[in-house]
């Protein structure tokens, strides 16, 4: 069986950065990827009784949006070089469903593009790298 | 759009040239409408020296039946109730859709209003300590009634096909009753509904709350605003204006997020106020159990207080009305039941911890100091509560208000548009004439006395638990199978947990 690469997508120029830098690692190892673009969502948040009536028509969306702008024109162009590529949409909260998704396809190295947020950005929301790096049980490459 | 906040604001201008006894005025007008409604909505029999709303009796007899019906779902049903909340039963899959807690923190912010804080002191007023016992009895009773209202809510909701869902009782009446083949009552049944809430949502779920937003507002101010409750209803319906019609969600989402630490915050501090009176905690507690029995010195003695407390609870936690049940109903699930059990928590958080709290903070200054209130009444007298031991609480106390206020509005908002739509149709233009409409009165409740108020808001609420408990007596033999096939499957592993 091939070996598996997750890449964290999120249509951002770091994310296109690691993508490029872990199609790179496939076609050298021969690996398979996993093209992964998480949704921040929170089980636990409030909302209006009107976003709850709207959630699930703005989960199709938000879904199909990450498939049609993000994923699928990556999937394309890795799919002609003869890459074997799977794409992956999730809600949840970004590192920890990032992990589990590697979990569940028995990746065995992640990638993820650093977002270069402030200082105080990083401070209040933390860094979804950071707490990649910290937690995950394989390795992690942070790509600048 | 533009325009329309062109209107508010000439409005506001022609107002302000006018002011003097403008308040009055709309008083002395809207007045005898409401006592003539409270008469009859709230027909009484007397008994033994009571009077005895028929509506609470209705309310409480249901309680009773859903209660014993259902074996005691609401002690049964509490730890499984907690461990969906927490989402131990979430399917992975279901990833991005409305979670329990959701559902839940919703229906909560819904109804934990003015009512837990200013609802509570009027029972206590009118029916002595000793209403506080029953009104926690009925708190606990209405938790079986919630659960029978939210799982039909789910059971039989609207998925249109853009969606977006939309249920509540008008559509558990109409298709629960047509099932059972008795297709012309349930359609009569569903619009009665359905008229029922779009008005009593003009009350409770608005006019109450705005005038207790700024009774409180007033009287932290120290009367500054006097004769001005016209401009403080003229400024909240803009806000509302603003989110319901106007579409400025990140007002609504604020209040959203704000409203359960807000709620955590005054329990918090009604917490240290009583045990800063700790030394008058067992009188006030034997209070509460000796007036639940003798009802000393409330016209109508222990019936009296119980008849108080009874319909004090269903004002404040909703249960047998089924507005929670239209918020409840955005939940994609395949177990109906899963919601109503969530759905027991409300009165529980609702009216057996928050109005408990109130209660006891009220009940341990009336032992200090019997006349502590002076002539307060509603949240001021809670307000006077908090102040004999932090004299800067009432401005915290008055803020936490006003969000109360305006979250059970903004959520009374969509009940009640649930209700027009309903029987009007989802056209837009329809959806603006209600909104309007919700808007208006939301100005109103800040000029009329609060007596009337109570009057209007009490006697359209319980209008709508006629046809919603009569529904659901025709309905708890499904729900009931559904809930033991439920729990079987529970019990014989085929529901699993997920975490």
């Amino acid at each position: 069986m091939a070996n598996k690469i997750l890449v964290a997508l999120d249509g951002s120029d770091g994310s296109k950065r690691a993508l490029s830098a872990a199609a790179q690692h496939a076609r050298l190892t021969d690996s398979d990827l996993v093209l992964a673009y998480v949704i921040d969502w929170s089980p636990y948040s409030f909302h209006t009784p009107q976003e709850l009536e709207e959630r699930h028509k703005r989960r199709e969306s938000e879904i199909q949006r990450a498939n049609d702008s993000v994923l699928n024109p990556e999937l394309a162009a890795l799919q002609a070089e003869g890459i074997k590529v799977e794409t992956v949409v999730h809600h949840g909260k970004i590192a920890e469903t990032l992990l589990e998704l590697g979990d569940q396809q028995g990746v065995s190295q992640i990638y993820i593009g650093r977002r270069g947020e402030s200082r105080m950005h990083t401070m209040i929301f933390g860094s979804v790298s950071a707490a990649l790096v910290q937690t995950s049980s394989v390795p992690v490459t942070v790509v600048p | 759009m533009k325009r329309l906040f062109y209107i508010l604001g000439v409005l506001l201008c022609s107002v302000t040239t006018a002011q003097a006894g403008i308040d009055e005025a709309i008083n002395s007008a809207t007045a005898p409408i409401a006592s003539f409604i409270g008469q009859v909505v709230f027909f009484k029999i007397p008994i033994f020296g009571a009077q005895l709303p028929v509506v609470v009796l209705w309310l409480v007899v249901g309680a009773v039946f859903f209660t014993f019906y259902m074996g005691f779902i609401n002690l049964r049903g509490f730890k499984h109730a907690i461990e969906l909340v927490r989402g131990d039963y979430a399917d992975p899959n279901s990833h991005g859709e409305v979670s329990h807690f959701q559902a839940l923190a919703t229906a909560v912010s819904g109804t934990v209003g003015i009512g837990n804080i200013g609802g509570v002191a009027v029972a206590v007023t009118v029916g002595g300590p000793g209403a506080t016992f029953w009104l926690i009895l009925a708190g606990f009773l209405g938790m079986s009634t919630k659960f029978v209202e939210c799982t039909l809510g789910v059971k039989y909701r609207n998925e249109f096909e853009d969606g977006h869902v939309s249920g509540g009782p008008m559509y558990y009446l109409r298709q629960g009753f047509s099932e059972r083949g008795m297709e012309g009552f349930g359609k009569f049944m569903g619009t009665f509904y359905a008229i029922g809430i779009f008005i009593g949502a003009l009350g409770i779920g608005n006019m109450f709350q705005s005038n207790q937003a700024y009774v409180q507002l007033n009287s932290v101010s120290g009367g500054a605003l006097d004769g001005l409750g016209w401009l403080v209803g003229l400024i909240l319906a803009a806000v509302v204006f603003s989110v319901i019609i106007g579409g400025i969600k990140s007002i609504a989402r604020v209040t959203e997020k704000i409203v359960p630490f807000m709620a955590i915050f005054y329990c918090l501090f009604a917490i240290i106020v009583i045990l800063m009176n700790a030394h008058t905690l067992p009188q006030a507690i034997s209070n509460i159990f000796n007036g639940a029995f003798t009802g000393e010195g409330v016209a109508g003695g222990a019936l009296g207080a119980m008849i108080i407390g009874f319909q004090r609870a269903v004002f404040s936690n909703e249960a047998g009305i089924g507005s929670a049940s239209i918020a409840h109903s955005a939940v994609r699930t395949d177990e109906p039941i899963t919601e109503g059990i969530v759905s027991l928590l409300e009165p529980f958080i609702d009216t057996i911890v928050i109005c408990t709290i109130t209660a006891l903070v009220i009940g341990t200054a009336q032992v200090a100091a019997p006349d502590f209130a002076g002539d307060a009444q509603g949240v001021a007298m809670t307000s006077a509560a908090f102040e004999r031991e932090f004299s800067w609480f009432p401005i915290p106390l008055a803020f936490a208000a006003l969000l109360f206020a305006f979250s059970t509005m903004i959520s009374w908002s969509y009940y009640g548009l649930k209700g027009w739509t309903y029987l009007f149709g989802e056209s837009d233009r329809g959806q603006t004439i209600y909104k309007l409409i919700f808007c208006a009165f939301v100005a109103l409740g800040c000029v009329v006395q609060l007596g009337p108020i109570l009057d209007i808001s009490d006697a359209l609420v319980f209008l709508i638990c006629v046809p919603n408990i009569l529904g659901l007596y025709f309905l708890a033999p499904i729900v009931k199978r559904e809930m033991n096939s439920y729990f079987a499957r529970i019990k014989s592993g085929e529901i699993k947990k997920f975490k």
